[in-house]
């Protein structure tokens, strides 16, 4: 795969093969993610193409699952919140690792950061998909194999994730350990910012409200 | 298909379910149905009644003379003797079941023949023997007296004699059961080792079933570094005292507890306890939920924090019914651990208590012992609960078909009753319809009896299409061998010698 590197001009033509590309990187991580910046091997498209599959795996994932492994109890579902509980923690880990990368000679820009994130997430579809149809055909005894390779699908993301960090930033792997926890850190700063955020807000908003009633209730 | 039956689930529930989260108890005892149960997810089901007051019996109705006086025991036989314990006028008041609504005055024990203390003080419990002796718990003077059936003094069961006993506590039994041995288990007050258990000549033969004792590790370091002052103000960690006990048929000791408000069925204790021979807990656990009454305690109306389960019956058919003092409930269970019913509360009105102390069943009747009130409630199955229990006693008959008919009309009238829903499957089962079954346990998310219905129904699904499934393997390795056989032959087609050297011959001239 490393031979085919001649110029693809057809737009389609590059799309699909950045998609095949996703394949690559998860079995050869290492040299995957270089050439995935370095080499123009992927694109945005087929970074949100992924993303998107992740999200529709997720959501399926609540309806065609066998009851044994998850209950969903509709009333309290919230589609939205459902699919930010993915979009919200890989946003801030976009923010959160280029902001800081990109002070210490990270060769990623936030785009790149961005797309080999979501190149990294390619196993969650790839392999919750065939599971979440398996489930369907399994006993609580035989419940193990779920339960482990579902598992193995979280961890084998969450390693290409700092792997590919790791390639598009040319960094070292001690280097890349370090940010990954910098990065961590970066997303708990920013939660915390967001929440003071938004309790002044609506202490603010509030502290008009009270206002305007007290100046009706006194007209 | 299946899971969207579960967003149709009426608005009841639902606001059931808000109020019993959102808002204080009482609130949800008036807006909610008399009877209650919870779903897998633990929401209030409004359910029908499955048990209505028949009479509320009071002094006068019983005719006494003498109106009872903070009765504190209640001992029923099979077939329809009732004894009071009326603790307050030291006697203990022996009726018999005339019917559902009646009860008759037989006689009044308030003395015994034969004995250095012919009287009874404070009697707290009663038990009857196969061959009629009376065994009283005879509170007030330190022993647990056995009369014969005219009253004759026979023995008396004392203090234990243990050195592990604080030699200046005076003894005071509580509760007792017999097994049919005559052994007798008792509960006495400040007695924390376990219950004491008595050979039938009245010799101690040990404790049974101590509680085992719970401690936070939190609890355990503070203690470690508190001074001695601060450690004797702290709660010590001893074990908890039964709150009561019953003998159910098969010798098996079901006891009661009061849990800690602070840490409710934490720590591993469990409010409800089901004794072996050993003494340990072999209650069966497979509902959702614990086995503590009320879910949900928010306080209000004057009561708060977790049931305290006062006493406890077990029927013939295994259900177990737990008597809730806290809020005067009464919390059935299955044999599986699943709530069957919850029902009661605390008021003045009939089916309402304001101090209940016991309850016992004959049949499908329950009787509970209201202390203040000093009357005797007796509950007699309505038609719905009357189905249940028939649904479950056919089951354990092995009558699978009839137990399954009678768990649909129990569907039928309760959409919302998950015991039902799991009844059908089993029956299903049982007359191995696992596809249909298979639904029924989906619904209502069992899964262990859903792998059971699963694992049968695809072994007989392999069984029957084991030629297509054959074929099928042998088609995804033949063709691509095939296709591969084909490729190759044609490879050597398009490079056999002839058409080659023909096309060189031609390239070359």
């Amino acid at each position: 795969m490393i031979a085919n590197t001649k110029k693809i001009t057809d737009p389609k033509e590059k799309y699909i093969d950045s998609l095949k590309f996703s394949l690559y990187c998860i079995s050869h991580p290492l040299d995957g993610f270089w050439d995935l910046t370095h080499e123009k091997r992927g694109t945005m498209a087929a970074a949100n193409t992924i993303l998107i599959a992740t999200l529709l795996v997720r959501l399926l994932k609540l309806r065609y699952t066998s009851f044994i492994f998850l209950r969903v109890y509709w009333e309290g579902i919230n589609i939205f919140l459902y699919l930010a509980s993915i979009l919200f923690p890989l946003s801030l880990w976009v923010l959160g690792n280029w902001g800081l990368t990109t002070l210490f000679d990270g060769k990623g820009r936030l785009g790149q950061v961005y797309m080999a994130t979501c190149y990294a997430l390619a196993p969650y579809p790839l392999i919750q998909f065939p599971l979440m149809i398996f489930s369907n055909f399994v006993t609580v005894e035989e419940a193990g194999f779920y339960s482990v390779v579902s598992a193995l699908s979280l961890v084998y993301a969450g390693i290409l994730v700092v792997v590919a960090m790791g390639q598009i930033h040319e960094y070292s792997a001690a280097k890349n350990i370090l940010f990954t926890v910098a990065t961590l850190f970066a997303m708990l700063v920013m939660i915390f910012i967001l929440m003071i955020f938004f309790s002044m807000i609506s202490q603010g908003v509030a502290y008009f409200i009270s206002l305007a009633k007290e100046f009706m209730f006194r007209i | 298909m299946h899971k969207r039956k579960i967003l149709l689930r009426t608005a009841t529930a639902l606001a059931a379910a808000c109020l019993a989260l959102l808002s204080p108890l009482s609130v949800s005892a008036e807006e909610g149905s008399y009877t209650y149960n919870y779903d897998y997810w633990g929401d209030v089901q409004d359910c029908p009644d499955l048990y209505s007051v028949s009479k509320v019996l009071t002094s006068s109705d019983l005719g006494l003379d003498v109106k009872l006086n903070n009765p504190q025991g209640l001992y029923t036989t099979d077939d329809g003797r009732v004894f009071i314990c009326d603790t307050g006028n030291n006697r203990v008041i022996e009726l018999v079941r005339k019917s559902a609504e009646s009860l008759e005055v037989v006689r009044i024990i308030d003395k015994i023949k034969g004995s250095d203390v012919n009287t009874l003080a404070g009697p707290t419990d009663v038990a009857v023997s196969a061959n009629g002796d009376i065994f009283i718990a005879d509170q007030g003077n330190a022993r647990i007296v056995k009369v014969d059936k005219d009253l004759n003094y026979i023995m008396e069961f004392v203090k234990p004699v243990d050195n592990t006993l604080d030699p200046s506590l005076v003894f005071q039994p509580n509760k007792i059961v017999l097994d049919t041995a005559e052994r007798v288990y008792c509960i006495a007050t400040g007695i924390n080792k376990g219950l004491i258990k008595y050979e039938n000549d009245g010799t101690f033969s040990g404790f049974v079933g101590a509680t085992p004792v719970s401690f936070d590790f939190t609890d355990y370091l503070w203690k470690k570094f508190a001074s001695q002052e601060q450690r004797a103000k702290m709660e010590s960690f001893v074990p908890t005292e039964y709150e009561n006990i019953y003998m159910d048929k098969e010798g098996f000791i079901y006891t009661t507890m009061a849990l800690s408000i602070d840490k409710p069925n934490g720590n591993g204790d469990n409010a409800v306890r089901k004794l072996n021979l050993m003494g340990s807990d072999i209650l069966v656990k497979n509902g959702e939920w614990e086995i503590c009454g009320d879910l949900y305690v928010g306080s209000g109306g004057g009561y708060e924090g977790i049931s305290i389960l006062t006493d406890i019956t077990v029927l013939d058919n295994d259900v177990y019914v737990c008597l809730d003092r806290n809020r005067g409930r009464l919390f059935g269970y299955d044999d599986q651990g699943r709530m069957v019913f919850a029902f009661g509360g605390n008021g003045n009105m009939d089916g309402y208590f304001r101090r209940p102390a016991a309850i016992e069943h004959i049949g499908h009747e329950l009787y509970v012992l209201d202390s203040l009130d000093c009357s005797i409630t007796v509950f007699s199955t309505t038609e719905f609960g009357e189905l249940i229990y028939t649904a479950m006693e056919e089951f354990d008959l092995g009558h699978y078909e009839e137990s399954g008919a009678a768990w649909q009309r129990v569907m039928d009238l309760d959409g919302n009753y998950d015991l039902a829903y799991i009844g059908i499957g089993r029956s299903l089962l049982r007359q191995k319809r696992y596809k249909e079954a298979m639904r029924y346990f989906e619904l209502k998310y069992d899964e262990d009896n859903y792998s059971k219905a699963y694992k049968q129904y695809r072994k007989e699904w392999v069984e029957e299409h084991i030629v297509v499934i054959v074929l099928v393997i042998l088609a995804l390795f033949l063709i691509p061998l095939s296709i591969g056989r084909v490729k190759a032959i044609r490879h050597e087609i398009d490079t056999a010698d002839i058409f080659v050297v023909g096309k060189e011959k031609g390239k070359n001239t």
